[in-house]
Parts: C-alpha cells; sequence; structure tokens
C-alpha cells in the first residue's frame, strides 16, 4: 500500500480519466436535454441547456408515429430471437464437433472459419447480394437472420474453451450407461455450456441491434425497417428538427444502454474472453 | 437405433450431420462469394444482365491506373492515425485502470459505455454535436474560451471531415480496446511485477521493461485490427457524411459500394474488393514478419 498521503501523479490520473468520463459523456448529454425540447424551446435556448421539463413526451410520441419505430422494434426483435437460436444451435453443435472428436479434416474447417474472419464481409456483400436474390430472401426477414446465423470464429473459440473445461469422464460415464453420442450432445455438452452462451447471446444482441448494414441492403422495404434503418429515414425527412432528431436517438439508444449496466459484467467477460486467445 | 450404433459409426455420422449445415452457410456466404469476387472482378458484369463479359485484367489496370480511386485511400489514412491515437489512450487507462484505484469500476463501465451504442445513433449524434451553427462542440469551445476555433465546419472542411469522422470512432472504440488490454494486463503474472519492485525498478522502468513487452502479442493483435479497421471503414462516412464535402470524406469501401450499386460496375468494383483483400494479407503478413523477427511472444 502507498501512503495516503496525494500525490502528483494520482492527481494526473484522476483528472485524465475525468476528461475521459466527460468525453464519452458529453455527445450523449447534449441528446438527452434537446430530446426532452420543444420546437421553441429547442430554438431558444442553447444546445447545452437543461429543458425545462424532463416529462414533456411530445418528442419521443412524435418520433414513433412518424417514425414507425414500432415495426422497427417488433421487426429487429424477429431477427435477433430466430438468428439467435439458430446460431447457438450451429455454433454448440460446431464446437462439440472439433472439441470432442478428431478427424483429418478438423484443423482445415478450424482454419476455415479462422481465414473467413480477414476477408472484409462489405466488400463480398456485391457477390452475397445474388444469393441472397436467387433465394428468393431479398426484402424478406429472411435475409438478415440467414446472414447472421452462421457461427463465427469467436464464438467457437469461447465454446471450445468451456468444452475444454468439462472433463470427458462425464461423456465416458454417459456411454458406460449406453447414452449416444446425440444424445451426450444434447444432455450434458449443451447444458454445461449455458454460460458461454449468455454472454454470447447478449453480444451477439447489441452486434445484431446495432447492424446498419445488412438490413439496409437486404431490406429496403419500408415496412421491414429496423431500428437502424428507421433511424435513417427519419433523419432524412426531417433534417431540420435536431430535437425530433434526438428524441430518436435517446430511444434507440436505450435498449442497449440499459441491457449493459445490467450486464455489464458478462459483457466485459465476453469480449475478453472472445478476444484474447 | 441411433444408440445401439457403435460408437465409431455415431462418430461418423455425428461429424457430418453437425457440420453439414454450418459448413453449408460458411461456404455460401463467406468462400463462395469470395471466389464469385474473384471471377465478377475479370467482366465488366452491370450486375443485373444475364451475361458477364470476360474483360481479363482491365478492371484491375482501371484501379491502378485511375488516381481516383487510389486518391481515396488518403482519407482512409486519418482512421489509421487516429486508431493508433486511440490504441495509445486506451493502453495508458488501461494501465491506470489495472492498478489500485478509488472508483475503477465505475471509470470503466463509463468508458467502455460507447462500445455498445448503435452506430447509426451515434452517427447523428455526432453529426448534431460537429454541427457548424447549432452544434454542442462549438458552443462547447466558446464557452471555453477558444472562440478562435467555435466557428469551426467540422464536417464541412475538405482537411478535417475524415478526421472529425475518425475521432468519432476513437470516441466509439477507446473502451473496447480499454477492456482488452486490461485482460492482457491481468494475465501477467503478479509475481514478475514483485520480483522487479524488489530488484528496485521504477514505475516508469515497470512499465518500459515489463507491462509492455507482455501486452505485446495483444497490441499487435489491435493495431492489426486498427490498420484493416482503417482500411474497411464504411459506416460513418456513409451515414454522417454521405462522402461530402465533394466527396472528400469518401472511404475506400464506400467507393466500392457505390461503384457497384449505383453506378451498376460489379467487374471494377469486384476488382476494387480483390485489392483491399490483398491489402489486408500485405498488413497480415507484414506483421507476422515483424512479429517472428521480434522474438516469440
Amino acid at each position: 500500500m502507498r501512503q495516503s498521503k496525494f500525490r502528483v501523479i494520482d492527481i494526473i490520473k484522476y483528472v485524465s480519466l475525468l476528461i475521459g468520463v466527460f468525453v464519452v459523456l458529453f455527445p450523449p448529454y447534449v441528446v438527452i436535454v434537446n430530446a426532452f425540447k420543444s420546437t421553441e424551446e429547442f430554438n431558444g435556448s442553447s444546445s447545452m441547456a437543461m429543458p425545462q421539463s424532463f416529462f414533456n413526451f411530445d418528442n419521443f410520441m412524435i418520433v414513433f408515429k412518424r417514425g414507425h419505430l414500432l415495426s422497427g422494434f417488433s421487426n429487429i426483435l424477429i431477427i435477433i430471437v430466430v438468428a439467435l437460436a439458430l446460431n447457438i444451435l450451429f455454433g454448440t453443435m460446431v464446437a462439440y464437433v472439433l472439441g470432442r472428436f478428431s478427424f483429418k479434416l478438423k484443423p482445415v474447417i478450424f482454419g476455415a472459419y479462422l481465414v473467413a474472419t480477414i476477408i472484409p464481409s462489405i466488400t463480398t456483400q456485391v457477390a452475397t447480394f445474388g444469393i441472397i436474390k436467387s433465394m428468393g430472401l431479398y426484402n424478406t426477414l429472411g435475409a438478415p437472420i440467414i446472414l447472421y446465423i452462421g457461427a463465427d470464429v469467436i464464438q467457437i473459440i469461447l465454446y471450445l474453451q468451456f468444452i475444454r473445461n468439462i472433463p470427458v469422464d462425464l461423456d465416458e460415464s454417459a456411454m458406460v450407461e449406453g447414452a449416444s453420442l446425440f444424445k451426450i450432445y444434447r444432455s450434458i455438452i449443451f447444458p454445461l455450456l449455458t454460460p458461454a452462451t449468455a454472454t454470447l447471446v447478449i453480444l451477439k444482441t447489441i452486434s445484431i441491434y446495432n447492424d446498419m448494414y445488412i438490413p439496409y441492403l437486404y431490406m429496403p422495404k419500408q415496412s421491414l425497417g429496423v431500428v437502424t434503418t428507421v433511424l435513417m429515414r427519419f433523419q432524412g425527412v426531417n433534417t431540420a428538427d435536431w430535437n425530433l432528431i434526438c428524441a430518436a436517438i435517446l430511444v434507440i439508444l436505450l435498449p442497449t444502454v440499459i441491457l449493459y449496466f445490467f450486464l455489464q459484467r458478462y459483457i466485459f467477460e465476453g469480449v475478453t474472453s472472445g478476444a484474447v486467445k | 437405433m441411433f444408440g445401439t450404433m457403435s460408437y465409431n459409426k455415431q462418430k461418423t455420422i455425428i461429424i457430418v450431420s453437425f457440420l453439414t449445415i454450418p459448413l453449408l452457410l460458411l461456404g455460401l456466404f463467406t468462400y463462395y462469394p469470395a471466389i464469385k469476387l474473384v471471377y465478377y472482378s475479370f467482366t465488366n458484369w452491370d450486375g443485373y444482365s444475364p451475361e458477364k463479359p470476360w474483360v481479363g485484367l482491365a478492371n484491375y489496370r482501371e484501379v491502378f491506373s485511375n488516381p481516383d480511386i487510389f486518391k481515396v485511400f488518403q482519407h482512409n489514412f486519418a482512421y489509421f492515425v487516429m486508431g493508433v491515437v486511440q490504441n495509445i489512450i486506451a493502453i495508458y487507462f488501461a494501465v491506470i485502470l489495472s492498478n489500485r484505484l478509488r472508483g475503477r469500476n465505475f471509470f470503466r463501465i463509463l468508458l467502455f459505455l460507447p462500445y455498445i451504442m448503435n452506430g447509426v445513433a451515434v452517427a447523428f449524434m455526432f453529426g448534431y454535436v460537429f454541427d457548424t451553427t447549432n452544434g454542442s462542440l462549438n458552443l462547447l469551445l466558446g464557452t471555453l474560451g477558444l472562440s478562435g476555433l467555435a466557428d469551426t465546419s467540422w464536417l464541412g472542411t475538405e482537411g478535417l471531415v475524415n478526421y472529425s469522422l475518425a475521432s468519432t470512432g476513437l470516441w466509439r472504440f477507446m473502451g473496447y480496446n480499454m477492456v482488452i488490454y486490461i485482460a492482457s494486463l491481468q494475465a501477467i503474472p503478479r509475481d514478475i511485477f514483485e520480483a522487479a519492485k524488489i530488484d528496485g525498478a521504477g514505475s516508469m522502468q515497470t512499465l518500459w521493461r515489463i507491462t509492455l513487452p507482455n501486452m505485446k502479442p495483444v497490441i499487435q493483435l489491435n493495431l492489426f485490427l486498427t490498420v484493416t479497421g482503417a482500411l474497411e471503414v464504411f459506416d460513418l462516412p456513409f451515414v454522417l457524411t454521405k462522402g461530402g464535402p465533394a466527396g472528400a470524406s469518401q472511404t475506400y469501401v464506400q467507393r466500392v459500394v457505390e461503384t457497384a450499386f449505383a453506378f451498376n460496375n460489379y467487374g471494377l468494383a469486384s476488382a476494387m474488393s480483390i485489392i483491399l483483400l490483398f491489402f489486408v494479407v500485405f498488413v497480415l503478413l507484414i506483421q507476422q514478419l515483424v512479429l517472428s523477427r521480434g522474438g516469440n511472444k
């Protein structure tokens, strides 16, 4: 332990941290205060000033109605639920096979997942677009779902780490009792992977919710907007009404921010166990 | 009936059936498009007509001989610069926040916060912050007495716009890097630090001789992600400036997307994508080379 005396270096540390926090919080602060201002109030006040009341929800009403936010939320919810369910199923299956069996092609398959990450996905969309169209999925919720369900290498690494910690004895004693390999996957491996799955659900939910590119490209239809594309359209027609846009921004930021504050421990864990390896 | 099979047979069935769909997806949405991309890059396909006329290397020649296309990479440079700054700040905060400190978790949670925010919402948020007349950044600068800077047009000035956009990226991803650096710091065995302390190393010496060298693999990983990230920037300028003013903030990928979807020139866009892919692989190779040169770990 250091002496309790405050040293210069400590002051530098705290000042820099406070500057960091200020920089992080300044843009959201501006959005929050302006989201509650009426147009007259907005035009008449400084953009950093507090609103007269934090109970003026008019802007939010307008945004929800004019911006079709409800359908944006329900579309993204469907996408997240369906895509995640399948993604977890496939992810655990791949991890089970790669983690429990040895066979000739194993390193090739793992390598294929690894190499896939260096291909810039945005550029291959040129060709992916054609595939989605020929599958008849263009302008349907199926397009983002099928693009999100594939397992990625980080997910597989995360699952593999967990599988390594599940004792092989468990599998073997199940085999002694005559359980099939499928049963071992279903009643031992899959349930024991739940902690990793929980982390993945949080991280994937955030990343799907935040993705703008796939919905923008594959679902231009008005009724199929998700929150991000709905926000883009809304901004497009209301360029000057910053108070309305602020309200829209706030509504869209809120779900993930709330999720974050409740689950930050798991989010940190997921980010670090996925990246440091 | 499955249960009565020999385990060897079961193993084969499980391997094949469990991998079929996932590998099909991987092939269909990653490798097949990549191969298609190579093929398209030798044609001047417009994206919809049934025939795809073979033009050989013409697209590649076009990319390399048209200075207009390569000039776009200069815009990506700003993201690289800010990415490096972002990593330095992230390492600094990671080092501070790994030590005993009051409110350590509070600072970690807040500094990481921007990472989970929706990219489009963040872009609009900064659109408002950067706004020349209504914007809060200029207002803040004015309040701080920096009135000389207070009517800067952050997104409307050619030399500035990319740095403004890239600083938004810094704002958003610094915390992410920081958390990864914190994790790598925690993986360093404590006794190394104690041994250094006993040997009388100062905190600066400890940082240079022990902390940073031990973080090297993660720093390299993050730098690789920074470089490729800088090469592949798309959403920020796309949402915020649409590439303006006068194309000054158009990034390479944005140009690719525009070439393909707005100008229906799939062939040229494909060639541009392949060239980008080569750049990424090139960066990876250089890094591997430097990495193996600098000894293991």
